[in-house]
């Protein structure tokens, strides 16, 4: 096993805070958008663009990179974050987010920026694309990983345990998706409204490799992914366990923020908690 | 009049294995019924090319999409009505919207699927399909332009859905015909009306123009293979010419060749239009030809049509 050193996840930690403040920024001036399942995966976007994944964001269509589908497309401001800090897209361009004529759109689209892979939006479809991918790869004989990152209340949607069952039953290794476990959704915790445990015991009962972290540990995210593509004849599911709006004291656990933006108050106080005084 | 059958089903076949043989680049997926689409031909000849989904339509369409977008040409099969009322959302969100190399060709559609009855007839499938953005829809009259739309998909960019029957076809074209997306033939010409047909409904077309000689009116047949994008020349020189117009198609009035047709017409050249088609109704277990009669999918009706808009054109 890898062993990461202080200074790579001290790196990857500040990077996952950068993107933490374009989200407070992005939806603060598109005065919507979603932050808290934004802020909840940001260290899981971190430690793949900025250290595991094997991409070139000066030639977004090489051929042999690993590739990323935003399953939970609603997260786009985190991704947008990342795609920017990357080098995909200007940063300056990111307060741009949800405006008539931006490239960033609400939901990520395929055809408008650079990086993004896949348009999303509408749940639960991403790990079949990330299927079709995957086994694109493998007929091309090329290295690439396939990365993808669900919602856990996505999970309710039936297609991805059709998507499940073909990613397993295809041997696509070389798949590593993850389910960002925050609890929560629209209507309020997933437990309530739709009970999805136990979720680890459903994706392998559905053959795949089961990995559970917590998704704001960069040590362990780090790890899970290298374990991952170690893995032989198995898809692996990383259940990242996570809070909804990590990082902004007033969002986090909290469903209002789900696809709310903060106001002028708010604003300022998530900026300070993040580290950065306005 | 005495028409040679042909199967869609196979030539929809023979087109995948040939371009099997030097497209390296064609995938092809299919939902557990590969027997009935005849991908299996595909499978057998080029197993590692070929996958099947199991019965689950929407993964199929987003497993296309992510091969699609990995460079790869992705012919999605199954019966007309789960390729395109099943997984809609999936064509829409991760075909049509992303603008995909996904080919859907469904077979099995229309009324003449027979004894399976109204779950498994598609009569809503051309307007979903044409309701998307991005989406070229295409309806061959025969097996021979069912191989041709088939090759010409594959070199299209972006996604298509090909309508095939299940029940074998008059020949109407032969291969020397030609074939060009969004390019509409003009089959037979007349002056007093324009029957425009798409399927196989364009044979019908022709019987009734036969029938309607005899009544002493000159009828042209247009064969509308692309619904979308609609060659709206074509229709108009025609229509400039006749001043009359019957559509004719195995499917809903309200949202197929019909309606197209009428949109068109409506705005550049109101002209006096009939509708044959199934009207807003579901289908129904029978034979297909028994199917046809029940549902006026028939030359009689299309000349009585015919008559009924050259009638009104004169007052």
């Amino acid at each position: 096993m890898h062993l990461y050193d202080d200074q790579t996840i001290r790196m990857l930690e500040s990077k996952a805070n950068i993107i933490r403040r374009h989200v407070i920024k992005m939806t603060f001036t598109a005065k919507s958008g979603h932050p808290g399942g934004s802020l909840s995966y940001a260290d899981i976007l971190s430690a793949l663009y900025f250290n595991v994944m094997n991409h070139r964001p000066d030639d977004p269509q090489w051929e042999d990179r690993d590739r990323l589908v935003l399953s939970k497309g609603h997260a786009a401001p985190a991704y947008y974050a990342a795609l920017a800090e990357a080098g995909y897209i200007p940063v300056e361009d990111l307060l741009s987010l949800r405006k008539l004529g931006s490239h960033l759109q609400g939901h990520p689209c395929r055809q408008k920026t650079p990086g993004v892979e896949m348009s999303t939006g509408s749940l639960g479809q991403g790990l079949s694309v990330a299927n079709g991918m995957a086994l694109a790869a493998k007929l091309d004989r090329r290295p690439s990983r396939i990365y993808c990152l669900c919602g856990d209340g996505e999970m309710e949607e039936g297609q991805n345990w059709e998507a499940a069952m073909l990613a397993s039953h295809y041997k696509l290794d070389n798949i590593t998706a993850f389910i960002d476990r925050n609890m929560m959704q629209i209507d309020g915790p997933t437990e309530k409204v739709m009970s999805l445990e136990p979720l680890a015991d459903k994706w392998r009962a559905f053959g795949w490799n089961v990995l559970e972290i917590n998704g704001h540990d960069m040590r362990q995210i780090l790890e899970a992914c290298e374990k991952a593509s170690q893995i032989k004849s198995k898809p692996t599911m990383i259940i990242a366990h996570t809070v909804k709006g990590k990082g902004v004291s007033f969002m986090e656990g909290a469903v209002a923020f789900h696809g709310k933006a903060p106001n002028p108050d708010e604003y300022r106080i998530a900026l300070k908690e993040l580290g950065e005084s306005i | 009049m005495k028409w040679v059958y042909t199967s869609q089903r196979k030539e929809y076949a023979n087109a995948l294995t040939e371009l099997g043989k030097t497209r390296t680049d064609i995938v092809v997926l299919d939902a557990d019924l590969s027997s009935s689409t005849r991908t299996v031909e595909f499978a057998k000849k080029f197993p590692e090319r070929f996958f099947n989904c199991g019965i689950a339509e929407q993964n199929m369409m987003g497993t296309a999409a992510g091969l699609a977008a990995s460079g790869k040409v992705a012919f999605a099969s199954s019966f007309a009505v789960f390729a395109t009322g099943r997984c809609w959302d999936q064509i829409r969100q991760s075909i049509a919207y992303p603008n995909l190399n996904v080919k859907i060709v469904a077979t099995h559609a229309g009324i003449t699927v027979g004894g399976d009855g109204a779950s498994h007839q598609a009569l809503e499938d051309i307007g979903l399909m044409r309701s998307l953005p991005n989406m070229t829809v295409i309806v061959p009259a025969d097996g021979i332009e069912a191989y041709k739309a088939v090759m010409a998909v594959a070199d299209h960019c972006g996604p298509c859905y090909v309508r095939l029957g299940r029940a074998d076809v008059p020949m109407l074209t032969s291969m020397e015909s030609e074939f060009t997306i969004g390019k509409a033939a003009v089959l037979r010409e007349g002056s007093d009306v324009s029957l425009v047909g798409c399927g196989q409904m364009v044979a019908v077309c022709m019987d009734a123009a036969e029938e309607l000689q005899k009544r002493g009116i000159e009828a042209e047949v247009i064969n509308m293979s692309t619904i979308k994008p609609l060659d709206e020349e074509t229709l108009l020189r025609s229509v400039e010419k006749t001043g009359a117009v019957v559509t004719a198609e195995e499917h809903n009035i309200s949202t197929g060749l019909g309606s197209a047709v009428a949109a068109v017409l409506g705005e550049r050249l109101p002209s006096p239009l009939k509708m044959i088609g199934t009207p807003d109704c579901f289908g129904e277990s029978g034979e297909s030809e028994e199917l046809m009669r029940r549902y006026g999918l028939t030359a009689e009706r299309v000349a009585l049509a015919a008559e009924e808009v050259i009638r009104r054109k004169r007052q």
